[in-house]
């Protein structure tokens, strides 16, 4: 077959499910690739995901300077998204971003993995509340 | 790489004079192959006139390929001749499910109430493959699989020979996730059938039709039509007739598909039973 790249049904059908929510939502696939976010993700990042492509999730995130209330940085290791994505379980953290407009933002974060079947991991979901 | 449709109706048999060109037997595809391996795809009613003439050809060495257990794509396989012919060897591919096997699933129509004989009364030897897997190889071609959006597990098929390729997406309905996406990385079965030289698709509906059907697992014709343009394929063949759709009504569907084509291969068609594809 043709190696064109070919997302897993999952990520297709959970693309569809983020674009029809008003909430934001972004995916990452099994590589930990950020895979694509909504337009609710959008008004709080501040960018398209047109403008920002398929890049790491972590780098991305790390972007944002995600940190504590008093300031102290929070290491990839112990965000939400990255324990779904290392751990294959769910996680849920409260913590302060800041936008690419400059705004700082207390936000409450989401992930959970997916599994096409039990022994087949194809990313995760993460979904986000501005507090 | 030869294939010939034995049954391309959906959702249910429908015999009857209203049903004679396109045919009334829901979907089953023959592909022959260079030595002689029989590979056959779904078991739907098409499957029993198949199942006769492979035995009065002696082929004894069968794979059947199962997009998905809905039953007009199963219902074939217990009136299937080799299947109770000692001296046959069948492997059966189809989807795997997370809570249940493929063989315990497929038993369940081999059982009271609904059929006489128990699966254990079946003289054939079988075998169970989950798909979607590594392709298969086998008598010159390779034989991919991946899922693509239709209710419940289900699996689509390219089949590949040399610089030929055919796919099978009898049950999908990729605009339920999108397919106006300028990504056809983000489109269901996408991959499966890009350039393909014949495209064998879902097109149950009409697009008025479609409209109290959305999420049932089937595309409008025009959907169909999006879909080949996208993929890019040479020949968009329609399949999974709507079983309460005439000859008539099909003839204009045809012409339908045929207004709303925009791409560079040929007009789509219809697929018919009895309809050979001959790839080189």
């Amino acid at each position: 077959m043709e190696t064109q790249q070919q997302k897993q049904l999952v990520l297709i059908l959970a693309r569809a499910f983020a674009s029809s929510l008003s909430t934001p939502t972004l995916l990452a696939d099994a590589r930990g690739f950020l895979v694509f976010y909504n337009e609710a993700a959008e008004a709080v990042v501040g960018r398209r995901f047109s403008e920002t492509g398929e890049m790491p999730l972590d780098d991305w995130i790390a972007a944002f300077e995600p940190r504590t209330g008093d300031a102290v940085p929070i290491p990839a290791e112990a965000r939400p998204p990255r324990i779904a994505f290392d751990e294959r379980r769910p996680a849920h953290a409260e913590y302060f971003v800041t936008s690419t407009d400059g705004v700082e933002r207390e936000i409450e974060v989401s992930a959970f993995p997916l599994f096409a079947h039990t022994d087949e991991f194809v990313g995760i979901i993460v979904i986000f509340w501005r507090t | 790489m030869r294939l010939k449709i034995w049954g391309c109706r959906g959702s249910v048999a429908t015999p009857g004079p209203d049903t004679t060109k396109y045919g009334g037997n829901t979907s089953c595809v023959e592909v022959m192959l260079d030595d002689e391996t029989a590979v056959v795809l779904d078991a739907g009613t098409g499957i029993r006139a198949l199942g006769l003439d492979l035995l009065q050809r002696g082929t004894r060495q069968i794979r059947l390929f199962l997009t998905h257990l809905h039953l007009d794509h199963l219902e074939g396989l217990r009136f299937f001749a080799p299947l109770w012919d000692e001296n046959v060897s069948l492997e059966i591919w189809g989807p795997r499910s997370p809570v249940e096997s493929l063989r315990d699933r497929i038993m369940r129509s081999f059982s009271p109430p609904l059929f006489p004989l128990d699966f254990r009364d079946v003289p054939a030897v079988i075998t169970f493959h989950d798909l979607p897997g590594e392709p298969w190889l086998g008598g010159g071609i390779a034989l991919h699989s991946d899922l693509v959006l239709h209710p419940g597990p289900t699996v689509g098929f390219r089949l590949q020979s040399g610089g030929s390729s055919v796919a099978y997406l009898p049950d999908h309905e990729p605009a339920l996730a999108g397919i106006d996406t300028s990504s056809p990385d983000w489109i269901s079965a996408g991959a499966l059938a890009r350039d393909a030289d014949f495209v064998l698709h879902d097109a149950q509906y009409t697009e008025a039709e479609y409209d109290a059907k959305i999420g049932w697992g089937h595309s409008s014709v025009a959907d169909a039509v999006a879909f080949g343009e996208l993929a890019r394929v040479e020949r968009l063949l329609l399949f999974h007739h709507d079983p309460l759709h005439s000859d008539t009504e099909l003839d204009a569907l045809q012409v339908r598909a045929r207004e709303l084509w925009r791409g560079e291969g040929a007009p789509p068609a219809l697929a018919y039973e009895g309809l050979e594809l001959v790839l080189d």
